[in-house]
């Protein structure tokens, strides 16, 4: 029996030892800064996670010490930065422990948000409390606004889905003004967070500008053959497909839409439309679909950030949470700069007040949000994902109808 | 040792685990709630499937329905309320899943508990897109990690002592004379269906509560979080590293598991499933009755010898 129980009892003693001795290193002046972050590397988030949000972080960290490291005036000196990171296993009660983890043990100077809505709220809390800034851009939820004045600390910079929906509503009543669509929409989306959120709101908003939603049906995630719904939507009579759709059921949609030869005046499709596969498999064929999200066509500092994508990840961003997740980054870094020091309540306060320069150009928060910073609705045009709405400068022209398929 | 000395122990260890959130950093709390959360569900779980030996997958099922009801009546009512109506929805469900399932037996019952967290899950699903029309909601309730910790820790005590009390009565034999032979326990007249549900539907009971209790910790819930498959893995894992055959048994599978898992996710981030897999396979091929009862053979051994 000892033996059985000392074993046992010295197994554990060695496991809390090593997992005590992560946090006991301090020193006066900061040998480096310690970035912690918890993702999504495993789980059903980890597809989203490694697309958008890990090769950002790897960028950044790798930009950043490649210059020396931050510049910290109160020392009057670069700092390197060191990363910690952790796999959050797409699961909610793991995600708030590792970051405590990295806070408490690790002791870490800054903090980066995990990957997608829910995750961003299970570790809100944690990250206010501790007074962490927390730069959030793979969350679009409609309580944004009322979560930035909860939780002053937190940034929420995809915002929220009726902002999407109304930059949509906009570009289609400009459309049906024209003479180009008629009034009636068909619209399909999936069962899960952001089908629904944005889907509700799409419903109000086709109403309230007096369009018909001519065909209105959801489908559960996971589903293969969408034709079906394709017929019906078809069949409904309307100029404008509509589908807020993730990634597997958007490239199903578009196979499917092209193997019925369904090709509506007006193709919106959800997530995975600006993934980087989309136009591999598709080439011309992705003329006139949109989308979420959107580049613009003449800026130089985004093509220069996705040179710089390729260069280190061989393979581009992703054309929505991309880039702005990199100019958040951006903004991190220039506020810290700014304050000279690791003073988490001053690069919030900063975070909050100041104008960054950015690869997609000036931004200033309102709320803790960016006001048109970026375009919502894009457009593949000649091999080219560019942003086409909300109206105003640098944004592309839309292109009505979508072309035929071309089998 | 006398029942009185054990009662003074196990008051003194409660008395001093109560004492944890006082003391301990953030991270230390989180891992003291995970520990908890986990001893709670694995001794729950032991309460039903260690004397029926019934192997259930369900317990995700149960956990999810309270996290997932307070989801639904946070901000609307006071806290033990929303306790109680967790505790009256898993509990009906459990009497209505073990009425009709408890029949099942060996792979079956394995196999339908499985599913059942995943229809519970796309009922939620189905009523929230074509209902409510939302889907995930918000949890704002002031209710912080030490208190989340102490209502644990109350569970765990309630649990340990149903567990105890249960092995002492009527219910608890029969119990164990239906893991051994179940068809030897209906010839001599216990009511097996009986007090299979009963059980069933108390070991539910704690894992609702403990779904509940956990779920101010998220902030946000959706039927995928809620219904996550991998906590009935885990809990079953822990269960059986431990040893089914005594209550206390979990206890040293959640310790040990709780702490490996920690270590690995922060040593090796990239490499954890692999080696998650590899100690599983490890204690199934090495210790497959547990570490209780691989103490106690040694035990034995030593006894025989001596």
């Amino acid at each position: 029996m000892n033996r059985g129980r000392s074993l046992f009892a010295g197994t554990l003693a060695c496991a809390i030892l090593t997992l005590g001795l992560g946090g006991a290193v301090t020193a006066q002046e900061p040998a480096s800064i310690k970035v912690g972050y918890a993702i999504s590397k495993t789980g059903p988030n980890a597809g989203g996670a490694n697309i958008t949000q890990i090769p950002n972080y790897q960028l950044w960290v790798k930009e950043v010490n490649d210059k020396g490291g931050l510049m910290l005036k109160s020392i009057g000196k670069r700092v390197k930065i060191e990363v910690i990171e952790y796999d959050d296993r797409s699961n909610s009660e793991e995600a708030v422990r590792a970051v405590e983890r990295l806070i408490t043990q690790d002791k870490v100077d800054l903090l980066f948000p995990p990957w997608g809505t829910g995750l961003n709220l299970a570790v809100g809390p944690v990250f206010n409390k501790y007074g962490y800034p927390q730069l959030a851009f793979s969350a679009v939820t409609d309580r944004a606004p009322e979560l930035a004045k909860r939780w002053p600390n937190s940034f929420w910079f995809l915002g929220t889905s009726k902002q999407y929906v109304d930059a949509l509503v906009d570009l289609l009543s400009q459309m049906r003004k024209d003479g180009k669509i008629n009034d009636s929409i068909a619209m399909v989306s999936i069962a899960d967070g952001f089908g629904i959120d944005l889907s509700k709101a799409a419903r109000e908003g086709f109403e309230k500008a007096k369009f018909k939603l001519a065909y209105d049906k959801s489908y559960p995630i996971g589903t293969q053959d969408l034709s079906p719904l394709l017929g019906e939507a078809q069949r409904s009579g309307a100029d404008t497909f509509v589908a807020f759709s993730y990634p597997p059921d958007t490239v199903a949609l578009t196979d499917q839409a092209k193997v019925a030869s369904f090709a509506p005046k007006v193709m919106f499709l959800g997530v995975g439309v600006g993934f980087p596969l989309y136009p591999q498999r598709f080439g011309e064929n992705t003329e006139g679909i949109m989308s979420l999200g959107g580049w613009q066509a003449d800026n130089k500092a985004t093509a220069d950030y996705r040179a710089k994508h390729k260069a280190m990840h061989n393979r581009d961003p992703d054309y929505w949470g991309s880039q702005v997740g990199y100019s958040s980054l951006q903004m991190l870094e220039q506020a810290i700069e700014r304050v000279g020091k690791i003073d988490r309540e001053a690069i919030i306060k900063e975070l909050q007040t100041g104008t960054f320069d950015t690869v997609i150009g000036k931004i200033k928060l309102d709320n803790n949000m960016p006001v048109k910073a970026f375009p919502l609705i894009g457009q593949w045009q000649k091999g080219f994902y560019t942003g086409v709405a909300p109206a105003g400068p640098g944004m592309a022209a839309v292109v009505v109808p979508k072309p035929a398929w071309k089998q | 040792m006398k029942p009185a000395f054990l009662l003074a122990a196990s008051a003194i260890a409660v008395a001093i685990l109560a004492t944890v959130p006082l003391y301990a950093n953030g991270y230390e709390l989180s891992l003291a709630i995970t520990l908890m959360n986990y001893t709670v569900l694995a001794t729950a779980w032991t309460l039903f499937s260690g004397p029926t030996r019934y192997v259930s997958l369900a317990t995700v099922a149960f956990f999810g329905i309270g996290a997932y009801t307070v989801a639904v009546l946070a901000e609307r009512m006071a806290w033990p309320w929303i306790l109680l109506i967790a505790l009256a929805v898993g509990v009906a469900v459990a009497l209505i899943v073990g009425l009709s399932t408890l029949r099942l037996s060996g792979v079956y019952f394995v196999i339908f508990t499985f599913g059942l967290a995943e229809l519970i899950r796309q009922i939620v699903t189905w009523y929230e897109v074509n209902v409510t029309r939302t889907l995930g909601r918000y949890i704002f309730v002031g209710i912080d990690p030490a208190d989340i910790y102490w209502q644990l820790l109350g569970l765990a005590v309630l649990v340990f002592a149903a567990g105890i009390l249960i092995r002492r009565s009527r219910l608890g034999l029969a119990l164990r004379v239906i893991g051994d032979d179940e068809t030897v326990a209906r010839h001599i007249g216990i009511n097996t269906t009986i007090a299979k549900v009963a059980l069933f539907a108390l070991s539910a009971a704690f894992m609702t509560l403990c779904g509940a209790v956990m779920a101010p910790r998220w902030t946000y819930i959706d039927p995928a979080i809620a219904f996550s498959p991998v906590v009935s893995f885990q809990v079953l894992i822990m269960a059986l590293l431990g040893g089914v055959h005594r209550l206390y048994g979990p206890l040293f599978g959640v310790v040990p598991l709780v702490l490996l898992f920690e270590f690995l996710l922060a040593r090796f981030p990239n490499h954890f499933s692999i080696l998650v897999g590899l100690a599983f396979m490890l204690i199934v091929y090495a210790i497959p009755q547990g570490i209780v009862g691989f103490v106690e053979r040694i035990l034995r051994r030593r006894g025989d010898a001596a």
